[in-house]
Formats: structure tokens, sequence, C-alpha cells
């Protein structure tokens, strides 16, 4: 990941969650509990599990669709960080030598199961936490969260770090991009230029700082950043909140995929 | 060292989670009324500047790995522990968030292993005191070598320690540890050397600048002296960066690499299984096989057969199907009318 592609990725991530889709007009409070719920649920289940949380799909793919966000982008930026998992589930299939399953006349092992477990659960996992910023954003994930208790100097501290970061980057990427168009592309960027580049993006970065205390001074800043934005819990929210748990509850259960998969075996026969 | 959603049990999870929580509350508490208003964007401007530094990996010499700073420290030393790990947590918040590397479930963990450690630990316990009297330049480098190897050592064995007890991964402890406990060390040390050459700069041109290195509460600090030293130093990690800057796996990942291309020996499974009888006993389903009355035998092992296989492999295609075919009426049924 270079600078230029990590600040392209959070604007854009930012722009997703401008959106204004059903799911977008939720409260953020009523996304956050639901996802809490669904990561708790999913990861509940034993290794071994992997028809039961097929089901789950349910709820990731709903948002995704309804919220009208782009599926590949995200199941893109979900495989790209795979790797840190995969190193680690790999070992399953190695240690884990045991067979628990029969498949077409071939014995597979718990290890392969528990290492397919962990893949899906990581999909899961991953994916419903870039589509809850998605389609949230992060002011309104700091907003719940300053309601929800949340140390208000945490919250401040989030909001400032997110500002800076977006001009870190976005100053960042385009130095880089000056260094490329005037180094032939060359990506090994020497000691001294790279030194002397981030040194400047930092000046750049702490004097606009500077000017934003200065401003913020001026502006009768106490302490305490006041959110002006007001979020609601209406009556949707209550239903998202109440329906989407009581649905992970039965999946957790009941195994969905397996009583479709059951019932449709006795109607072939 | 991020650790993933997928591989952590919500009972390890969770515990961390209200560890983490009572801390940040804590912290919160401890700032409150300290804050300046300078020290507000300043700690935004060090969380982006992590952010940033975090996000170049460098190589550890003769290893062919890589690590990234991870600023634990290093903070600790610029703003005393409470404000650095109030900052650490945030930079942690919005990677998970941004570009779900850790998780929501996870996130206890990983501020626990990259925050608690350096910031509560390696920096009171051994910078701070190996510093604290004697400014010279050989006790900041020992010290700072010395608190980051410690800081990164604990956090590594956290990290195998927690990954152990979710029990959804077989590493056996010896194998992840051996692999985990050396990778690291290399990393702190590297680590180590980069926060003391900052440190002993600022320390010549701004003392002051280095709250959390005594106790004095200065007053507001100057703006453009600070950044005239920060500049110096980010030049000399910079260097130091370029110098190092790779595109080597991660350190966590080649540990684990290491270990794969390695001989094994048998499969031990012992650690998991008093959860997975737990597991097992609490599951209402605990096999597939629905046409079976329940509780026949209580084995670790989901009593699959090769039929209620196919029921689940049928079945989860079709709820696959169906999730997509009710999302697409759903988002015809959704589309505004224009």
């Amino acid at each position: 990941m270079n600078i230029g592609s990590v600040r392209d990725d959070a604007l854009y991530m930012d722009e997703l969650s401008q959106k204004n889709s059903p799911i977008h007009r939720l409260d953020p409070r009523a996304k956050i509990i639901a996802s809490v719920f669904f990561i708790f649920t999913v990861l509940s289940f034993n290794r071994y599990e992997i028809f039961a949380l097929i089901s789950f799909f349910a709820f990731p793919v709903f948002l995704l669709v309804s919220a009208e966000l782009p599926v590949w982008y995200l199941m893109k930026k979900v495989i790209i960080i795979s790797p840190v998992v995969i190193l680690i589930a790999i070992f399953n299939p190695i240690f884990d030598r045991e067979a628990i399953f029969v498949l077409a006349g071939t014995e597979i092992s718990a290890g392969w199961v528990s290492f397919l477990s962990i893949l899906i659960r990581f999909f899961l996992t991953a994916g419903s936490v870039l589509i809850l910023l998605a389609c949230t954003g992060f002011y309104e994930v700091c907003m719940a969260l300053e309601r929800m208790r949340v140390p208000p100097i945490f919250v401040m501290q989030l909001l400032f770090l997110y500002r800076y970061i977006f001009v870190l980057l976005d100053e960042g990427s385009r130095m880089v991009r000056a260094h490329a168009l005037r180094s032939f592309s060359d990506k090994h960027m020497g000691m001294k230029t790279f030194g002397s580049m981030l040194g400047n993006l930092l000046l750049r970065t702490v004097d606009r700082a500077e000017r934003i205390n200065c401003a913020m001074l001026a502006r009768g800043f106490a302490g305490s950043v006041t959110m002006h934005r007001r979020i609601k819990f209406r009556a949707s929210d209550v239903l998202f909140v109440a329906l989407w748990p009581v649905l992970f509850i039965l999946m957790r259960k009941y195994n969905f995929s397996g009583l479709i998969g059951n019932l449709l075996l006795v109607i072939v026969k | 060292m991020h650790m993933s959603d997928a591989l952590v049990s919500p009972a390890v999870g969770g515990t961390l989670w209200v560890i983490t929580s009572a801390l940040l509350w804590y912290c919160s508490r401890k700032l409150k009324g300290v804050l300046d208003s300078i020290r507000v964007p300043l700690m935004g401007v060090l969380g982006a500047f992590i952010f940033a530094a975090q996000m170049i990996n460098f190589s550890i010499p003769g290893t062919g790995s890589s690590g990234h700073l991870t600023g634990g420290l290093l903070l600790a030393i610029i703003l005393g522990p409470h404000a650095a790990f109030i900052v650490i947590s945030s930079v942690l918040v919005v990677q998970a968030l941004f570009f779900a590397d850790g998780g929501i479930l996870a996130l206890g963990c990983n501020i626990f292993n990259m925050g608690v450690f350096p910031v509560f630990i390696a920096y009171p316990l051994i910078f701070r005191k190996m510093v604290s009297e004697h400014h010279s330049k050989s006790r900041i480098v020992a010290g700072a070598i010395i608190a980051s190897v410690v800081g990164l050592q604990l956090g590594a064995f956290s990290v195998v320690i927690e990954t152990l007890l979710s029990g959804i991964s077989s590493l056996p402890f010896s194998t992840f540890v051996l692999l985990m406990q050396p990778v690291h060390l290399a990393i702190g040390i590297v680590e180590g050397f980069v926060t003391a050459a900052v440190v002993i700069f600022v320390w010549n041109a701004r003392p002051e600048i280095l709250g959390g290195l005594k106790p004095a509460n200065s007053g507001a600090l100057s703006m453009k002296k600070f950044l005239a030293v920060f500049v110096v130093a980010a030049v000399v990690i910079g260097g130091a960066f370029s110098w190092f800057a790779s595109n080597n796996p991660d350190g966590l990942e080649w540990a684990i690499y290491r270990t794969s291309g390695s001989e094994l020996e048998a499969p031990e499974r012992n650690l998991y299984s008093p959860l997975a009888v737990l597991q097992d006993k609490t599951a209402i389903m605990p096999d597939y096989s629905i046409s079976k009355t329940s509780g026949e035998k209580e084995t670790v092992w989901p009593d699959i057969n090769s039929e209620t296989t196919i029921a689940g492999l049928v079945g989860s295609l079709l709820t696959l199907v169906l999730t997509f075919l009710v999302s697409l009426t759903l988002r015809w049924k959704l589309k505004p009318s224009k």
C-alpha cells in the first residue's frame, strides 16, 4: 500500500458514506449495535462450523445491496488484507490432521474444515466492518460513540486524527506524485529525498495544525467539540436493531443452510 | 502485529475489550483539565504521523523479514502515557474501520498488545527509570532499546496467548512463541534505535517538548520550535526508514511463513478440547443432521456423515442463492422513483 492509494481509499470510503440510501439514513447507533451483535454471533460458533455460517452472509449482502455499495471494491479490500489471516489459518490443516469429513469418498481433515471456517469468519467480520463504515461514515460513528458514553476526549481525538490523516495523506500523495513525475517513475526513492519529503510533509501538516488551533481559539474553542448534526432514534432504527439481532440468534440456534439442504434432499427423494 | 477478528473468540476479545475500555476511561479522566488547547491538535497530528509511519515497513537486516514502527514508546515520551494511550487507540480504531486491519472484536486485543505494553510498562518502568535522572545520550539509547524490546516482546507474547486462548488456530504454543519472539526482538531493537534517534534530537534542541521525560509541567508548547525540531526528527526517521523500507512481509506474517515452510511434527490438539467440549455442550444443534435425535454422543468433533455434508453443501449454496435473489428484489424495490 503506498500513501497515494491509502489516501484514495480512505477518501473513497468517505465518499461512499455520503450516499443517501435507507441504510445510510439509519441512526449510526443502530448500525453499530447490529454490526457488533453480528460479529459476536459469527465468532461464537465452534471452529469447525461452516454451513451454519453461510446464512450469516444475509446481513452484509442485505447492507451492500440496500445501501448500494460497490461489492467488488469492498471485496477487493477484504482480499487484500486476507494474507494475514490465511498465514495463521494455514496451520490448522498442518497440525489438525484427523479426518472428520467424507465427501465423495475423499477424507477431509478437521484442519481444512477449520481453515475454511476461519476464511468464512474473516470475510464476514472484515466485510461487515468495512460495510459499517461505508454506510455510516466516520463522523457519524464518532457522534454515535459520543452518545454511547465513550469519553469525550477520545471522541475528540478520533475526530482530530481523522481530519489530520486526510491532510497528511493528501499532501503526501501529491508529493509522491510530484516526485514520480520528476524521476521517471523511479520507485526507489533515495534516502535524502524520502527524508526531506517526510520532513516537509510533517512541516506542512503541523503548520496547518497551528493555523487550525488559532482558528479554533478565535472561534471560542473551550476544550470540547460540539457536534451540531443531530441523530435521532426513529422507528426504522428500532426495527433494524430489533430484527437483525433476533435473526442472528435464530441463525445461531438453527442451522438454516442445513435445514434448507435437508428439506431439498427430502423433496428430491 | 494486528490480530484479526476471525482468529479471536468472543470470550477473549470481550475480556480485552472491557480491560481496554476501562483504561481509556481512566486515561480520559486523567487528562481532563490538564488538556491545554494546543495539545488537542498536537495529539491529532502525532496520531496521523504515527499512522503514516506505520504504513512504511522496514526490513530487519539478515532475516528477510520486516516490521513497522509501532510508535508507542515515542508517543509516550512526547505526550506522557495517558495521552499516548489515547492516541494509539485512536490510530487502531481508524485502521480497523477504514482498512479492516484488525477488527471490531479484536480491537481490544490490538489496543492492549500495542498500547498497554509500551505505554504503561516499557515507558514508565524501564525508559523513565533509566533516563529520568541522567539524561545522557547513551542512557537514552539504551533505555529506548530495552524499553522497545520489552514492550514488543510482551506484545508479541500476548498475541500468542490471545490466539491460543481463542482456540480457533491450531498453532502449538511452542512453535508460535519460538517464531514470534525472535522476530519481534529484532523489530524491537530497530524500533529502539529509531525512537532513540528522535528523542536525542528533540532532547538536545527542545527538552521541554518531551513532556513525558520529566515531571515538570511546562507551559504551552511553542508550536514553531516544536515544528522545527520535529521536522529534523522526521528527516532522521525518514532517512532511517528509506534505508530500511522494503516490501518484505510483516514480522508476524514472516514468522508464520517460516513455520509453515519447516518440517512439522505430529498434531496436538489438546489445548482446544476443553473449549470445544464447552461449546458443544452449550450448542443447541451440535449436529448438522436434523433428522436424527440430538444428544446421541458428546464428542469434540461435530459428527458428520456424508449425507449431512451434502445437505450442508446443498443448503449453503441454496442459502447464498436465496440471499442473492432477495437482495436483488430489495435493490429493485428500493430504487428511488425518479
